[in-house]
């Protein structure tokens, strides 16, 4: 595709959306039957999975910790989930990702309830549309929350970005490679506490203040649906008469 | 990267926090003494030594021919490593790059890549063909603290100490760099933003945000570190912070 000329028309992004608008947003709570927690999202064309294993022993041993649980977290892309093939394996980006990622959900998982054992999350990307890795946390924080780990709160996480000089939520793969920045936040939303902040491009001081206003109105509506979809797996059924 | 800290000391740091001092006596938006050395390393095209306090990070740049990436033809490539030696702490251990020299390296690129520092554009030779490649490599030679912003004034420095590439068949008049873009560091300990954090304030941090700015103000990249958290408020309080001292550090720079 060629870099059109405007990237939004008349208030209008590319794929139709307002500047402020989330793309369409699926969650589904506990898809996997081996995992002890999972969770599948869809943002626009992100689909994305999240597995839970543990609290259960740390191998190797020696990286146990006697007062506490070990967060562990590998973020993936499947080969198949970008135009070109993605060797696959671990790159720099996703060392540094899944380091950031689990940076971001560490704080809301009560660690200290489980010494010496770890707590594995995998996220598997499998078909990629730029904010992989806020959905992948979206994600992570409802497959914790699906395999019954204690947790302060959720973990919300959506991406803010300029395109074209105008502060957007949520950007699809084409206003991320053309636009000028890219901003992914993570929110535990009941405390407004930031947990994964990361920038690259260009921000004024007023555009950040923006941008960070909007973030957190994305992490707001990520919750809500965050929350419906646990409830949904979770909520006891009146039986049928 | 953290080392395991004694419950007393870190009880004496968060203490100190509380009543806004810090355990070298600097004040809360005071960063230590900064020197810059350039063109140290003769066999590399640019090189600084940074000192930040005790912490000293080396950045050497290194300018070659190659082939470009097939999606930017016409256009240079910039590449950014950072190697955590084993004599720079005893914490760090031989071997490939583990995910903290992999963030360093990324930050850094990230802070020269987005402020637009190097016009990657000019550094084409025949498009499609050949470019000029900028491998800045860092190289941490001792690790008390806040390597982020010892690093990345080291690399930014190494740029504009260049000039007149030193390289055979150098095909522009002058290196083209343009920007100076510096990154502050600030840790979060007991609900206080301590500017340049030392390897004690780093071993108790709840968590680390950086912001890079450029001359006018503007910031070009951000990064949190740590599994603690910030507030809106704080990170309004750490961009001041950042911009004030930036300017500061920017002295050292060319």
């Amino acid at each position: 595709m060629e870099k059109p000329e405007k990237l939004i028309v008349d208030g209008k992004r590319l794929d139709g959306r307002a500047p402020d608008e989330l793309r369409p947003l699926k969650i589904q709570a506990g898809v996997l039957k081996r995992a002890d927690g999972s969770a599948y999202v869809e943002l626009g064309k992100n689909k994305v999975l999240a597995a839970v294993y543990g609290p259960r022993e740390m191998h190797p041993r020696h990286h146990q910790q006697p007062d506490t649980a070990v967060l562990r977290c590998r973020y993936n892309m499947a080969p198949f989930s970008v135009e070109e093939r993605k060797r696959p394996g671990p790159d720099r980006r996703s060392v540094e990702i899944s380091k950031v990622a689990r940076e971001a959900l560490e704080p809301v998982v009560f660690l200290e309830l489980y010494p010496r054992s770890a707590i594995d999350i995998f996220i598997e990307i499998l078909q990629a549309d730029a904010g992989t890795r806020t959905t992948g946390i979206t994600a992570a924080s409802v497959a914790l929350a699906d395999a019954g780990v204690p947790m302060r709160d959720l973990v919300s996480a959506v991406a803010v970005g300029k395109v074209d000089d105008t502060i957007v939520l949520d950007l699809t793969k084409e206003e991320d490679q053309w636009g000028t920045t890219d901003m992914p936040i993570a929110l535990m939303p009941r405390k407004k506490l930031i947990t994964l902040l990361q920038m690259d491009g260009h921000f004024t001081h007023e555009e950040f203040k923006r941008a960070l206003a909007l973030a957190f109105n994305g992490c707001e509506q990520i919750y809500e649906a965050q929350k419906r979809a646990l409830r949904e797996k979770y909520s006891v059924k009146p039986e049928e008469e | 990267m953290y080392e395991i800290v004694s419950s007393v000391k870190r009880d004496y740091i968060v203490d100190l926090a509380r009543q806004g001092k810090r355990v070298d006596g600097r004040a809360l938006d005071q960063c230590r003494d900064v020197s810059v050395e350039t063109g140290l390393i003769k066999s590399a095209q640019g090189s600084a030594l940074v000192k930040l306090g005790s912490t000293q990070v080396l950045a050497g740049v290194k300018l070659e021919r190659v082939e470009p990436f097939p999606d930017t033809p016409p256009s240079g490539v910039l590449m950014v490593n950072a190697e955590l030696l084993p004599l720079a702490s005893p914490t760090f251990e031989p071997g490939p790059p583990d995910e903290n020299a992999i963030e360093l390296a990324r930050v850094v690129d990230r802070g020269i890549r987005e402020s637009g520092a190097i016009d990657i554009d000019k550094l084409g030779i025949t498009p499609g063909e050949e470019v000029w490649a900028v491998f800045i490599d860092i190289h941490v030679l001792d690790h008390d603290g806040n390597l982020i912003d010892a690093s990345a004034l080291a690399a930014i420095a190494a740029l504009w100490s260049i000039k007149t590439p030193k390289v055979e068949g150098w095909t522009l008049p002058e290196f083209p760099i343009v920007k100076k873009p510096v990154a502050i560091t600030m840790a979060k300990i007991d609900e206080k933003l301590m500017v340049d954090p030392c390897l004690s304030e780093e071993n108790v941090m709840d968590a680390r945000a950086t912001v890079t700015t450029v001359e006018d103000g503007s910031i070009c990249a951000i990064q949190k570190g740590g599994v603690g958290c910030f507030t809106r408020e704080d990170l309004e309080a750490a961009y001041e912070l950042a911009r004030a001292r930036a300017e500061d550090l920017r002295k050292h720079i060319g």
